[in-house]
C-alpha cells in the first residue's frame, strides 16, 4: 500500500464498521439491570420483615445477590445473561461477583494459590483498590474539614 | 411503589454504563472502577444519599451503591473515631459483601469448571 | 544470485513441491458450520478427554499430523522436518506436540499467518534440496485463546460486532519433493504493516492492509492476473476486513471480487452461530485449507488457488501498553498444473 495515512484509515474503518445497536443494548441493560435491583429490593423488604434493621438489611442484600450471581456463574448461566444485558448485568453488584468467580474458575488448572486465588481479583482487585482508596481519601478530607 | 422506583433508578444507572461501554473503548473493568469511585465521591459531596432515599435497592445494588456504602461508612467512622475511622470505616461497611464475594467465589471455582461457548 | 526469486518478494519454485495429503480436525462448533462435511474429524467435546485446553490443542495438532502422514502412506520416520506454530505464549501447543512426535522441529510464530508461513518455508526447504518430506501444521483453540487474549469464559461481557471467533482446530499438510498435484508453485512473503488500529476487537481492519499489500505484490512479481485464479482466499480477515482488503486491492487496479473469499467467513454461519464478524486463529485458515480447499483441488473443482493466511501481531502486553496492532500476511499459490 502506498503509505496509508493512519488517521484516514481509522476514519475509513469507522465508516465501514458495524455500529453497536446502542438503543437495543440500552433497553436490555435497563430491563435486566432494573430487574436485578427490583430483586435486591425484594430481598431487603423480605429480611426487614423478618426483623433485620436497615443497616443489617443493607449487608444481607448484597451477600444474597453475590451468592446467587456466583452460583449462576458457576452453572455457566451468568455470561448468557450478560451477552444480552451488557452493562445491565455488569454494573449491579452481581456483575462484581461474576467478575470474581469467572477468572477464579478459569484459572483452576494453574493451581489453587497462583491460579484460583490470585486470578480471582484481576477485575475485582482494581474495584477494591479504587473504592477503598477513595474512601480513605474522603475520610481524611472529611476529618480535615471538620477540624 | 418502591419496586418501581428501584427498577427505574437501577435501570438508568445500568444504561449509563452501557452507553459508556458502547461509545468509548472502556472495558467492563474500567466501568466498574469508574462507578465505584464515582459512588464514593458522589456520596461524600452529598449527591448520592438522596438517590438512595428515592431509589432504594435501585441505587444500592449497582456498583455506585458499593461506593455509597464505602463513602457513608467512612464518614460515620470518622465522626466516631477520627483518623482511625478514615482507614477502617469503608471496609467495615462493605465487609459483608467483600467476604461473601471472596468466599463464594472460591467455593464456586472449586466446584464448577468453565464451559466453552 | 537468487535464481528462484521473482520480483521483490516472490519465489517461483523450479521443482514445485507436491502436497501429498492433508488432515483437518475441528471442534464441535466448527463441526456445525457450513464446511462440516469437509473436515476429517470433528471432536465432540472441546477438551477431547484432556484435562486442560492447552493439552487438547496439542493433541489436535498431534493427531492432525499423524492423520496427514498416514493418508500420505508414509511413515513418521520419513519426515525430515516438522514446521508448526500456534497462538499460545511461547507456542507451547506446537512444541509440546513436537515433544510427542519426535521429528526434527522448527517452531514458527506468525500469529494466524502461520499456516502459509509454514507452507512457504517448507516448500523452500524442499525445492532447495534440503528435505524430501515435510509436515506443516498449525492449531488454535477458542478456550486457550480467550483466556490469553480476552476474558474468562464465564465472564458476562458483550462481544463487539467486529470481534471474531477463534477457531478450535488443527490442520496439517505433508509436502513432498515427488508426487502428484496439487503443487505449491509460488510463495510471496509479506511485510509487517501497521495501519495504526488499536482495537484488539477489530483485527480484520488491522490485518487487511498487510493482506492486500502481499496480494498486490504477488500480482506484480508474478504477472498473474486475478482471473488466473479460481479462488483467492485470505485467512481470517472476517467480514469487515474482507471488505476493506477488497477496496484496497481495487485501489491498486486489481479487481478480485469475483474470486475472492475469506476463510473466517466460510467457516461459520455468522448469523446462526453468533460468531459476529467471523472466524479467526491459526486454525482458521489451517482447517479451511487442509479440509475444504485441498479436497476441492483434488477433485479438480478448483485448479489454482492463492491462499493468504493473515496474522495480527499483538500480545496482551502490547495491547495494554497502548500499542497499535501490526499485521502480516503470506501468500502461497497452490496449483494442479505446472507451467
Amino acid at each position: 500500500m502506498k503509505n496509508i495515512n493512519q488517521k484516514d484509515y481509522e476514519k475509513y474503518v469507522n465508516s465501514k464498521a458495524p455500529k453497536p445497536t446502542l438503543l437495543k443494548n440500552c433497553i436490555w441493560a435497563f430491563i435486566v439491570g432494573g430487574l436485578i435491583c427490583v430483586f435486591g429490593q425484594f430481598i431487603t423488604n423480605f429480611v426487614m420483615d423478618y426483623g433485620l434493621d436497615k443497616k443489617e438489611a443493607a449487608t444481607a442484600t448484597p451477600i444474597t445477590l453475590i451468592f446467587l450471581s456466583a452460583l449462576l456463574t458457576g452453572l455457566g448461566l451468568y455470561d448468557k445473561i450478560g451477552k444480552k444485558a451488557g452493562a445491565g448485568s455488569i454494573v449491579p453488584i452481581t456483575g462484581f461477583a461474576n467478575a470474581i468467580v469467572a477468572p477464579a474458575m478459569e484459572f483452576k488448572r494453574e493451581g489453587f494459590v497462583l491460579g484460583v486465588a490470585a486470578k480471582m481479583f484481576i477485575v475485582a482487585g482494581p474495584v477494591l483498590v479504587y473504592g477503598i482508596g477513595s474512601s480513605v481519601i474522603v475520610g481524611i478530607i472529611y476529618l480535615l474539614l471538620k477540624a | 411503589m418502591d419496586y418501581l422506583k428501584a427498577f427505574v433508578v437501577g435501570g438508568i444507572i445500568c444504561v449509563i454504563g452501557q452507553i459508556l461501554m458502547d461509545k468509548t473503548k472502556l472495558t467492563p473493568a474500567h466501568v466498574l472502577v469508574l462507578f465505584v469511585t464515582s459512588g464514593v465521591i458522589l456520596t461524600a459531596i452529598g449527591i448520592y444519599e438522596p438517590i438512595v432515599n428515592f431509589g432504594g435497592a435501585g441505587a444500592t445494588v449497582p456498583l455506585p451503591g458499593f461506593g455509597y456504602s464505602l463513602g457513608k461508612g467512612v464518614i460515620e467512622a470518622v465522626k466516631e473515631e477520627g483518623l482511625l475511622g478514615a482507614f477502617t470505616g469503608g471496609i467495615k461497611a462493605t465487609a459483608g459483601g467483600v467476604a461473601a464475594a471472596t468466599f463464594f467465589g472460591y467455593i464456586m471455582a472449586v466446584i464448577f469448571d468453565p464451559k466453552t461457548k | 544470485m537468487a535464481q528462484k526469486k521473482l520480483g521483490s518478494q516472490t519465489v517461483s519454485f523450479q521443482n514445485p513441491p507436491s502436497i501429498l495429503s492433508t488432515a483437518s480436525i475441528v471442534g464441535p462448533k466448527e463441526g456445525e458450520g457450513p464446511l462440516k462435511d469437509y473436515f476429517d474429524l470433528i471432536i465432540q467435546d472441546d477438551s477431547w478427554g484432556e484435562d486442560s485446553w492447552e493439552k487438547c490443542e496439542s493433541k489436535l495438532q498431534i493427531e492432525a499430523v499423524r492423520m496427514a502422514i498416514s493418508s500420505a502412506k508414509i511413515v513418521e520416520s520419513q519426515i525430515d522436518y516438522l514446521l508448526a506454530g500456534d497462538l499460545l505464549n511461547q507456542i507451547i501447543a506446537s512444541s509440546f506436540s513436537a515433544r510427542q512426535l519426535q521429528m526434527p522441529f522448527l517452531g514458527l510464530y506468525g500469529a494466524c499467518s502461520t499456516m502459509t508461513e509454514s507452507l512457504s518455508i517448507g516448500s523452500m526447504l524442499i525445492d532447495g534440496g534440503y528435505a524430501d518430506k515435510i509436515v506443516c501444521a498449525t492449531s488454535s483453540h477458542f478456550s486457550t485463546a480467550e483466556r490469553q487474549y480476552r476474558f474468562p469464559l464465564e465472564h458476562g461481557n458483550q462481544r463487539p460486532l467486529t470481534s471474531q471467533w477463534t477457531v478450535t482446530g488443527a490442520g496439517a499438510s505433508v509436502l513432498s519433493s515427488s508426487g502428484g498435484p496439487p503443487y505449491i508453485t509460488h510463495v510471496t512473503t509479506g511485510k509487517v504493516i501497521d495501519p495504526g488500529i488499536k482495537d484488539a476487537n477489530n483485527m480484520g481492519a488491522a490485518m487487511a492492509p498487510a493482506a492486500s499489500d502481499v496480494i498486490v505484490q504477488h500480482f506484480k512479481d508474478t504477472g498473474f492476473k486475478p482471473t488466473d485464479y479460481d479462488l483467492i482466499i485470505t485467512g481470517d480477515l472476517a467480514s469487515l476486513g474482507k471488505e476493506i482488503a477488497e477496496d484496497l486491492i481495487a485501489q491498486e487496479g486489481y479487481n478480485v471480487s469475483s474470486v475472492y473469499s475469506d476463510c473466517g467467513i466460510e467457516i461459520f454461519d455468522n448469523e446462526k452461530q453468533d460468531t459476529h464478524a467471523g472466524g479467526s486463529g491459526c486454525g482458521c485458515s489451517a482447517v479451511v485449507f487442509n479440509g475444504y480447499i485441498f479436497k476441492q483441488l483434488k477433485q479438480k473443482k478448483l485448479n489454482k488457488v492463492l491462499l493468504i493466511s493473515t496474522g495480527a501481531l499483538l500480545s496482551p502486553t502490547s495491547t495494554q501498553q497502548g500499542e497499535s496492532i501490526p499485521g502480516i500476511a503470506h501468500a502461497v499459490t497452490i496449483s494442479n498444473k505446472l507451467d
